[in-house]
């Protein structure tokens, strides 16, 4: 299981600004290791964003998103207290699930 | 979101199994042709649309020269109405989108990332409205190491 994410929701005037970091290797499939084989694509292809079980951003990407991805966005109807999920698919098929608390 | 996790982990068996073969588009709507493509028109097409129209209402944020290909950091805002999707496309990656985030209503038409960048080139960030109109933007971002290599 890979590593937790970290999230910070927090209101920003009436909206709610959400960071998330995600520790995720992020390998292209165009590197070569020391012996001149090429290390196969692992990457995040699908991502989530949930408040209140009400999708608030939904994401598709490609190796070509920065190892360890961050991610920010801004969405309205939060208040402090209410939980934002995050959930991340990669390529293998491994997933992650991480939840925020809106400050 | 359990019953999702449980689809990825048996699609992902399944592939390792050899019952998909690569090509497939699987997993929650992964647009696996969009993300093949080297081309601005080929992206958008594989998307769904007709060749982009740019667009000034689309504002690209990231540095002109980004020292570290490895991590471009980019904030991109549509003021275009009913802004759909915001794609982020570098052109002379091995393939040219590199992400693509969908707004449901309610959520702003802004997002900040970072991506890679092999070299030198057009950052193109493509809009999609909820009428199927594709709109783009286009900035150069110097690199001066970078991030696709060993």
């Amino acid at each position: 299981m890979a590593d937790p994410m970290k999230i910070r929701a927090a209101m920003a005037g009436d909206k709610v600004e959400v960071k998330v970091l995600m520790s995720h290797e992020m390998e292209t499939g165009q590197r070569k290791d020391a012996k001149g084989a090429v290390v196969p694509a692992w990457f995040i292809q699908n991502v989530t964003a949930q408040h209140n079980g009400k999708t608030v951003l939904s994401a598709e990407w490609g190796p070509a998103v920065s190892k360890n991805p961050f991610l920010a966005f801004r969405f309205s109807g939060g208040k402090p207290g209410d939980k934002v999920t995050i959930t991340w698919t990669d390529n293998h098929g491994d997933t992650r699930t991480d939840e925020a608390t809106i400050s | 979101m359990l019953q999702g996790g449980g689809g990825a982990a048996v699609l992902g068996l399944a592939m390792a199994a050899g019952l998909f073969k690569p090509g497939r588009a699987w997993a929650q709507g992964w647009n696996k042709a969009a993300f093949e493509v080297k081309t601005l028109n080929d992206a958008v097409k594989a998307m769904g649309g007709a060749p982009p129209t740019e667009s000034k209402d689309i504002t690209i944020t990231s540095p002109d020269i980004a020292e570290n290909g490895a991590v471009v950091p980019f904030t991109i805002s549509s003021k275009i109405p009913n802004t759909e999707s915001i794609s982020v496309l570098v052109e002379k990656n091995p393939s040219i989108l590199a992400a693509k985030f969908d707004f449901p209503q309610g959520t702003e038409p802004w997002v900040n990332t970072r991506v890679k960048m092999g070299q030198t080139s057009n950052v193109f960030a493509v809009v999609k409205t909820s009428d199927g109109k594709f709109y783009y933007a286009p900035k150069e971002v110097k690199v001066t190491l970078g991030g696709c290599g060993g």
